[in-house]
């Protein structure tokens, strides 16, 4: 087999039997969704290739750990970085204060 | 409402753990940004997610009941699906969007390898496994071992067909109409429909 184009090229490996548990997404998992899809909508990105590709820029460590709408939302930040819609010191901010206040909510 | 009912509010969040991973607390900040920026509002936000969770497999099931009981209308699916889908009145993404028909000897199942493309808006949000790397990595490899672990045994004169779907063509597997449903209607043989049968991970169907 040729070597993978990237942690996403999984096809043909070997793999664990399948687990065939369902699970319901949580409501931050629908907020990243929605947020790609607007995204898409206000031209903040111009298409869903343009997402795959931030995610397909992960590292394999990352990508391995992370999950799917973990990726989604790395992508889309990487995207939003490198177009200059936002700046990675307001993202590095903004990660900080909701660290701070989920940290709050736990010790109160 | 009172304070009082808010604070009894609050015991009812934890059906989910808050979601402090590093990636979670990323989409969380950019979330926020956006919205402060006023990219969009809450209301937006909150329209998407309701349209989205609007779609469920009942609307591919439906779909696959019109082709079951109109020849004419399976040509057209069969030869241009999104075509034939936006006919029953269903938005589609622009992307394409091909169905391919299950018979005796042939059967059908999707996979996204490469991420987890899927069809949506008429199937309403993909399950778990659909996303695991085990699924993706080897349905391409052993689908007739993947299929047997869904409780799909395939005797050898039926050929499988594995479609690798991609961010612009989606597919949709159209199963067999099983035997003994002649005169059934529209609506009850569009509740025989799983999600699974239309991903290819089942083959038959309960008709008791």
């Amino acid at each position: 087999m040729s070597e993978p184009w990237g942690p996403h090229d999984v096809g043909g490996q070997q793999g664990a039997p399948i687990d065939l548990a369902e699970h319901d997404t949580a409501y931050w998992e629908w907020q990243i969704d929605a947020m790609v899809r607007l995204a898409l909508k206000k031209g903040l990105i111009s298409d869903f290739a343009e997402l795959r590709d931030g995610i397909e820029h992960l590292a394999q460590d990352d990508y391995d750990k992370c999950t799917y709408y973990e990726r989604w939302a790395k992508s889309l930040a990487y995207t939003l970085v490198s177009r200059g819609v936002i700046s990675e010191q307001q993202l590095s901010n903004q990660i900080d204060a909701v660290r701070a206040r989920q940290e709050a909510e736990v010790a109160a | 409402m009172s304070d009082h009912d808010h604070d009894h509010a609050r015991t009812f969040q934890a059906d989910h753990a808050e979601p402090t991973s590093e990636g979670a607390r990323v989409g969380l900040a950019l979330r926020e940004l956006l919205i402060e920026a006023g990219h969009y509002t809450p209301e937006e936000e909150r329209a998407v997610i309701a349209a989205m969770q609007g779609a469920s497999p009942r609307d591919g099931g439906r779909i696959v009941a019109r082709a079951w009981t109109d020849p004419a209308y399976k040509e057209r699916l069969l030869a241009n699906g999104a075509a034939a889908i936006r006919e029953l009145g269903y938005e589609l993404e622009p992307y394409e969007f091909t169905v391919m028909e299950n018979d005796d000897n042939t059967h059908n199942v999707i996979v996204c390898t490469l991420c987890s493309c899927y069809p949506r808006s008429l199937l309403g949000m993909s399950p778990a496994w659909y996303k695991s790397a085990s699924y993706r990595s080897r349905v391409v490899r052993e689908p007739r071992k993947v299929l047997a672990e869904f409780g799909v045994e395939l005797t050898d004169d039926i050929d499988v067909r594995v479609h690798d779907s991609t961010a612009e063509l989606r597919y949709m597997v159209l199963p067999q109409r099983p035997k003994r449903t002649e005169g059934w209607s529209e609506e009850e043989l569009a509740a025989l429909i799983t999600r699974d049968s239309l991903i290819g991970t089942q083959r038959a169907f309960r008709t008791e």
